[in-house]
């Protein structure tokens, strides 16, 4: 990995933590596609919860007042959520890797 | 284009989330030649902007909005077993964490975006880049894919709300498409412009128009890795 490409996943990665926290509050309010859809024809009403306990429930950070920060507090968790199980995942892999490598290693030593 | 809990029965979401599942496993089997390299770190990268992306809600012109799906936009960068992934793992966080789109429901929605959302787009794109390898036909190719990944993802939505018996087939399938093809549009130009920017900035990570050298972007190519 080269220079140029490690700026280009440090800028990615920044830009989608800066959309993910600073445009997500000016999104636009209207109802999405199915929503409206449901709204016209009048079946809006069957959409049901689970009674479950959300780290943020509906895109709203618990415990804070303002919304622009509700939302882009969340966009921020959201997507360092999303970073970190692909850093997991890369993680195993790696390990993974090179464990099978130093297997292989081993096995040619001897 | 989340369908929320209890707009689809119990029969309907089981069958969903059956169809779901075989596609998540057949696409991380099929990519396993991506996680030997490096490709994950981009899976990483465009899962985040894809997720932010969804919090960005557009309007359109008949009091709705509606939000890039991306399907598209990941299938033709990085390929449509990747992309499957990706929108998967982003259902799964907006579910679970946010209380958005449906926890009975994501099987449906992870069906709509990840595979249906997906293989129409790759499909599409494939189709039409088969007649040239210019630019001209490849941006069109980028534009019309994304558009037809919206609108055929809402006539799926449609069916399953049908087939759940929520409302008649006909006059759902009527409104979705007619929305979706405003929001497709949305969808058409942010995918256009974001694939427009990295084909400047990173033409090599276009991995679908480079197939052949796919694994070289972000490979240390001298060091064979593995």
């Amino acid at each position: 990995m080269n220079r140029r490409d490690k700026i280009f996943i440090f800028a990615a990665i920044l830009a989608a933590v800066l959309i993910g926290t600073f445009l997500s509050p000016l999104a636009s309010k209207y109802p999405g596609g199915v929503e409206k859809v449901a709204e016209k024809l009048g079946f809006a009403g069957k959409a049901a919860s689970f009674n479950i306990k959300f780290l943020i429930p509906y895109y709203l950070f618990p415990g804070i007042k303002n919304s622009f920060w509700q939302t882009a507090l969340s966009g921020f968790i959201g997507v360092l959520i999303v970073l970190v199980i692909f850093a997991l995942i890369f993680g195993i892999i790696s390990l993974v890797n090179k464990i099978k490598n130093s297997k292989s290693k081993t096995l040619n030593n001897k | 284009m989340h369908i929320p809990d209890g707009f689809i029965d119990l029969k309907t979401a089981a069958t969903m989330s059956i169809f779901s599942l075989s596609g998540f496993i057949f696409s991380i089997i099929k990519a396993k030649r991506y996680f030997r390299a490096k490709v994950v770190v981009l899976m990483g990268i465009f899962a985040a902007l894809i997720f932010a992306a969804q919090m960005i809600n557009f309007p359109i012109f008949v009091g709705s909005s509606g939000h890039l799906l991306g399907a598209a936009l990941v299938s033709i960068i990085l390929g449509p077993y990747a992309a499957g992934i990706i929108l998967t793992v982003i259902l799964v966080v907006q579910a679970f964490v946010l209380g958005f789109g449906g926890i009975s429901t994501l099987g449906a929605n992870s069906f709509n975006l990840a595979i249906v959302g997906v293989v129409s787009a790759y499909l599409i794109y494939k189709l039409i880049t088969k007649f040239s390898k210019s630019r001209a036909v490849f941006y069109t190719a980028v534009a019309v894919s994304s558009w037809f990944s919206v609108v055929i993802t809402s006539v799926f939505v449609s069916i399953e709300l049908a087939i759940s018996g929520t409302y008649s087939f006909g006059l759902i399938l009527s409104s979705m498409v007619t929305i979706h093809i405003l929001i497709g549009i949305g969808e058409a130009i942010i995918t256009t412009l974001v694939v427009a920017f990295i084909d400047k900035v990173k033409p090599d990570l276009i991995l679908t128009r480079n197939w052949d050298r796919k694994i070289e972007a972000f490979e240390d190519t001298k060091k064979n890795s593995g």
